[in-house]
């Protein structure tokens, strides 16, 4: 019955997918229900930018549901949570007014709330869903605030006539519902501080949900940032923009730092996914500040580059957490210290990690270089902009750009290293079996789908930038009949993939040709790894994640603040002889210890304090009644 | 300018890459000749590394069990990203073949996949030495290859192209461009940089056989024959890119713009001079200065970045 | 500092010549290599050191080679770290009963064309230590030696012409 269900996600998965892409394409569409939902019925308007996330709900729900199909063999829970899931993200971008938008995105974040709970025997996982729940109704609060505070002021619940009635608005009226807006958002897209709930959650759901909440639900996040500055509200001050670019420093940075010392590996993934959701939102604030200042080419294309990243990233994130899902499937855990040796047991999924990893890092050829080359030039830009804090706000989103790409070389050479090569590190890594051909026929897609989205930017470029005018309201900018390169404002710059790809491909290929014909090597012989004549050669003497991470704890340790743990046990007879010993060395989080732990503390002290009301008296409580009533006399 | 067609681009790819490929082991001798002298020394012969690169070329290859077909890409990776990291660097002429393929960043990440599969098989042999190595190379990589992008921004930012072979003609038709306080800090920026990402001192020392003091070297304690012959030429031609970079964009004088033999001579033998000139500079530097204590090095990349996002600043507030 | 560097660029350097030949005493060559190896390591040789339980005397004389009087690199001969880089060990030491077996996995770990050559009369048979019960006699013992360099210790003058007639550079 789950492969039925899975199958049948995946052909959904299919059909909204192609349909997402005739709407991205212009080909709007309309549906209106109006029993369906209270207030003002339901009400589903496709335009291309609807077009385009539902075109990305779609084409992840595809390979996740294949790769369910393997790896949740036989499990009966959370069936329905998946498909209510896949249902409401498709509904989101569609929403055309608030109700229908409200609630899918409750049903969104409901379903996903069951499926992060899908093991709820682990404490982990409980808390994980409990901390999950309260931010994304924080956020929920937030949206229903705003939105509500938009129906008030322009007297309609459809998004459509939002725009025109925003004018009539004061500033302030629009920077409230702005930030508010955002700030509910920004939660579910998992920008830091308000990131808390991703590195829990993410991990604790299966792999398949993982892919789908990483690649899709937190873009659905940026999606409203971007219809609420750019479509509901009008023209905002740039100051809404350069907000957006810090934010998406911060998290980049932030995301990857914390990415590259983490030793569980999907809890990585999910903080690899903080940093691209910063990168997106870098383009995404520099085609604000463009749009304010009214530079619009360079608003469509830092747009277009953001969009661009968004495709990307769904498909490297999610070839990563199908990939890990076969890994921890394999090895029996997530923790990177109990891998190693996995390239020689699972080939497959070790091939396709490997794709995802380099994809992820932004090395050439593959798709993660062209979308962090595109928000680069994006940046670089910025000369236009005649006031000096603008360009210097773009110069530290460039400087935070090019560190977070260094340290994400970093942190995933640290995740595919420690976890596939060398020698297993525990039994259970040694007895890993390959995944399963489903499992395989998923990732394979996804690879299939990094490729593609490198070699066409040509081909991509051109209706991404067609989506971001018909957002920011102007006409679709000519595109160039160039197949091979893209150009950026004439010469300023260009690129080739397929030239790279080829020269790349070409470049591997001589010097093995040139080996052959030589006879070079004259021998192969294999023998054992140099280890200075030692008579042992373990997996112990290997170097582990942790020690990898090493140096990157001492040049940042600021932020991570380390603790070295070490539990010493000795022989009954003498301390001097050593039975165990175990050094841990964990990082501590800034954002909670500095923002929530206050907070939390703040509120849980408030409360006490008010809890005093509750005195359990029977004849407090009616002079409260009293008290009560008197009120709403003199106040009607 | 004139546009050139395809398959003279291609030609020229071929060319530059060839010439790049046969000359880098060249200059690696000429410095390690030069240090020797500057310590008293007579010193081996400059093309020494020719002949070390042909003997291992005919040896037999020892590869260790425990390590995997990864093992085995990664000398070819290095010298294909060499191989088209050199047709995108204005080396011969100052708008190569390529360089409409992509620009600095294009330089960089070919750099960086280069590095990351060096640190895969550093790890990929399952010793201690190997992962050391890794770990410090990514940590330093990750550390530098940022300021040489912001470095070489603002010389993109000056001269309003991030395509490498123009921003050097432009600042070698306009000098003026040059004159500006950004161009010298994104030059002491640069110049730290390469010494790191090159293995010198007071990075690393190429010429260590302490491994706890190795930073590349200690990756490559695994390779023999063939192999390790293709990664110490991947080497000399990683620095041969990075210094001639370094000379063409911050020195870009006589630089050919156009292919016409004259030219090309006229060419090779200004670049000559200049890198001849820079390798003295370097086996001074490399002589006078001890090498950092590891734990210090991140002080170091962290006080160059800060040179390159003043730099940038600079160009952008000072217009 | 300054000085040094100038006079290091502009006087000559202080290397002292090869001294002839008959000032020492070589063994004769075991030719397990063809002259076509022989030719081609002649030009280019990566030597790895290994101390089998030396007393460290030949060790301080090996050390003196890479400096500026004996300078050991003008030849092409350089000192690697790994044996997976080298194309000759240079072992030291009467091979102690504890060294033996890293002595023989160093020597499978390095890649042929290989040559051995064993410096000091320990590394010939054991020299002062022959017959102790802690030493198996020579380096002979656990792997094929080429050449022998004999001395205790052997000077960096002799451990060079031994080096170079072990290639076959000298006449």
């Amino acid at each position: 019955m789950a492969t039925s269900l899975h199958v049948l996600m995946a052909l959904g998965g299919l059909t909204v997918g192609l349909l997402g892409f005739t709407g991205w394409m212009g080909d709007a569409r309309a549906l209106d229900v109006p029993w369906l939902v209270p207030l003002s019925g339901l009400s589903l308007r496709m335009d291309p930018l609807g077009g385009f996330f539902l075109l990305l709900v779609g084409a992840t729900t595809v390979p996740s549901s294949i790769y369910a199909i393997g790896y949740a063999r036989g499990a009966r829970r959370g069936l329905g949570a998946y498909a209510l899931f896949v249902l409401a993200m498709a509904v989101v971008p569609l929403a055309a007014n608030v109700p229908t938008f409200l609630l899918a995105w409750e049903l969104m974040a409901l379903a996903s709330y069951a499926l992060v709970l899908t093991d709820d025997r682990d404490p982990a996982a409980v808390r994980a869903a409990w901390i999950y729940a309260v931010m994304t109704h924080a956020g929920f609060a937030c949206l229903l605030s705003g939105m509500l505070l938009m129906t008030a002021w322009t007297g309609s619940l459809t998004f459509a006539d939002w725009p025109a009635a925003a004018t009539t608005l004061s500033e302030p009226a629009r920077n409230l519902v702005f930030v508010l807006l955002a700030l509910g958002f920004a939660g579910k897209a998992g920008v830091i501080p308000l990131h808390v709930w991703l590195p829990a959650a993410h991990p604790a759901a299966p792999s398949h949900v993982s892919a789908l909440m990483s690649g899709v639900m937190i873009k659905l996040g940026v999606m409203g940032i971007l219809r609420v500055g750019l479509e509901w509200l009008g023209v905002g001050p740039p100051w809404w923009g350069v907000v957006l670019m810090l934010a998406g420093t911060l998290s980049a940075l932030g995301g990857v730092l914390y990415a590259a010392v983490e030793v569980d590996l999907k809890r990585l993934l999910a903080f690899s996914s903080i940093d691209n959701i910063g990168i997106i939102l870098i383009a995404v604030g520099a085609g604000f500040v463009f749009h304010s200042t009214g530079l619009e080419t360079l608003a469509i294309f830092a747009l277009a580059a953001a969009f661009y990243h968004i495709l990307n990233h769904a498909a490297f994130k999610a070839l990563l957490f199908l990939g890990a899902g076969a890994v921890v499937h394999g090895a029996g855990t997530r923790d990177l210290e109990a891998m190693g040796g996995l390239i020689k047991r699972m080939p497959w999924t070790s091939a396709a990690f490997l794709v995802g990893a380099l994809a992820i890092a932004a090395l050439p050829p593959l798709n993660g270089f062209v979308s962090e080359w595109l928000t680069f030039q994006a940046l670089l830009q910025n000369g236009r902009i005649p006031r000096p804090e603008l360009n210097l706000v773009f110069m530290l989103a460039l400087a935070g750009l090019a560190l977070t790409g260094g340290l994400a070389v970093a942190c995933f050479v640290r995740a595919f290293g420690i976890a596939f090569l060398a020698l297993p590190r525990t039994e259970a890594a040694a007895g890993a079996q390959e995944a399963g051909p489903t499992m395989r026929a998923a990732m394979a897609l996804l690879v299939v789908a990094c490729a593609t989205l490198a070699l066409t930017p040509t081909l991509l470029l051109p209706p991404l930038g067609a989506t971001a005018a018909r957002l920011l309201g102007d006409a679709a900018p000519s595109s160039r009949e160039d197949l091979l390169t893209i150009a950026v404002s004439g010469d300023f710059a260009t690129l080739s993939m397929p030239v790279i790809a080829a020269a790349l491909g070409l470049g591997l290929v001589l010097p093995f040709v040139l080996l052959r014909v030589g006879h070079a090597p004259s021998r192969i012989r294999y023998y054992e790894t140099w280890n200075c004549g030692r008579l042992l050669q373990t997996s112990r003497m290997e170097y582990t994640a942790t020690a990898f991470a090493s140096p990157f704890r001492r040049v940042f340790d600021f932020l991570y603040r380390p603790e070295r743990v070490v539990e010493i046990e000795a022989h009954g007879e003498s301390r001097f002889f050593v039975r165990r010993m175990v050094y841990r060395n964990p990082t501590r989080s800034l954002v909670e210890d500095w923002l929530y732990a206050p907070l939390l503390g703040a509120v849980r002290a408030g409360t006490a304090r008010v809890r005093a009301i509750q005195s359990g008296s029977a004849n407090l409580y009616l002079i409260y009644v009293l008290a009560a009533l008197l009120v709403l006399l003199v106040l009607a | 300018m004139r546009e050139i067609g395809a398959p003279a681009a291609v030609v020229g790819a071929l060319a530059q890459a060839l010439l790049v490929a046969l000359a880098a082991p060249l200059l690696v001798g000429l410095v390690r000749a030069l240090k020797a002298r500057l310590t008293g020394r007579r010193g081996p012969d400059p093309w020494q590394p020719y002949l070390d690169i042909l003997k291992q070329l005919r040896k037999e290859a020892v590869i260790s069990t425990t390590a995997s077909w990864l093992f085995r890409l990664t000398p070819f990776v290095l010298v294909a990203t060499m191989l088209v990291a050199a047709t995108v660097v204005p080396v011969l002429v100052t708008r190569p073949a390529l360089s409409f393929a992509g620009g600095i960043m294009l330089l960089m990440y070919l750099f960086m996949l280069g590095t990351f599969f060096l640190a895969l098989a550093g790890l990929d042999s399952g010793s201690a030495f190997g992962g050391m190595g890794s770990s410090r190379e990514v940590a330093v990589a990750a550390l530098a290859e940022p300021t040489v992008m912001l470095a070489v921004f603002a010389l993109a930012l000056r001269t309003g192209t991030t395509n490498l072979g123009t921003v050097a003609e432009r600042l070698g038709g306009e000098p003026a461009l040059a004159a500006h306080p950004g161009h010298l800090l994104a030059f002491l920026a640069f110049f730290i940089v390469m010494l790191a990402e090159t293995g010198r001192l007071p990075v690393d020392n190429p010429a260590t056989h302490l491994e706890l003091t190795m930073i590349h070297e200690a990756m490559i304690l695994e390779y023999s024959g063939p192999y390790l012959a293709m990664i110490e030429w991947a080497s000399a031609m990683k620095l041969f890119l990075y210094m001639t970079l370094l000379i063409n964009l911050f020195v870009p004088w006589w630089i050919p713009t156009e292919v016409t033999g004259a030219g090309m001579l006229l060419g090779m033998l200004a670049l000559a001079g200049k890198l001849v000139l820079l390798a003295v500079a370097l086996a001074v530097l490399e002589t006078a200065v001890a090498k950092l204590r590891l734990f210090r090095v991140p002080e170091l990349l962290a006080g160059s970045f800060a040179l390159a996002l003043l730099s940038v600043a600079s160009v952008v507030l000072l217009r | 500092m300054r000085r040094l560097l100038l006079q290091g660029l502009i006087r000559a350097p202080l290397t002292e010549p090869l001294a002839p030949s008959d000032d020492t005493e070589l063994a004769a060559l075991a030719a397990r290599l063809d002259l076509a190896a022989k030719k081609r390591l002649g030009r280019s040789l990566s030597i790895r050191e290994i101390d089998a339980g030396s007393c460290n005397g030949c060790e301080l004389e090996i050390g003196g080679l890479a400096g500026p009087h004996y300078d050991v690199e003008r030849f092409g001969i350089r000192f690697v770290a790994s044996p997976r880089h080298a194309d000759c060990l240079l072992v030291t030491g009467p091979v102690t009963l504890n060294m033996a077996e890293a002595l023989r996995r160093t020597w499978e770990a390095t890649p042929d064309p290989k040559i051995v050559i064993a410096a000091g009369d320990c590394g010939r048979d054991g020299g002062i230590f022959q017959g102790s019960y802690a030493v198996l006699g020579g380096v002979a013992a656990v792997v094929p030696v080429d050449a022998v360099i004999p001395g205790c210790p052997p000077s960096p003058a002799a451990l060079i012409a031994g080096l170079l007639d072990a290639l076959g550079r000298r006449s």
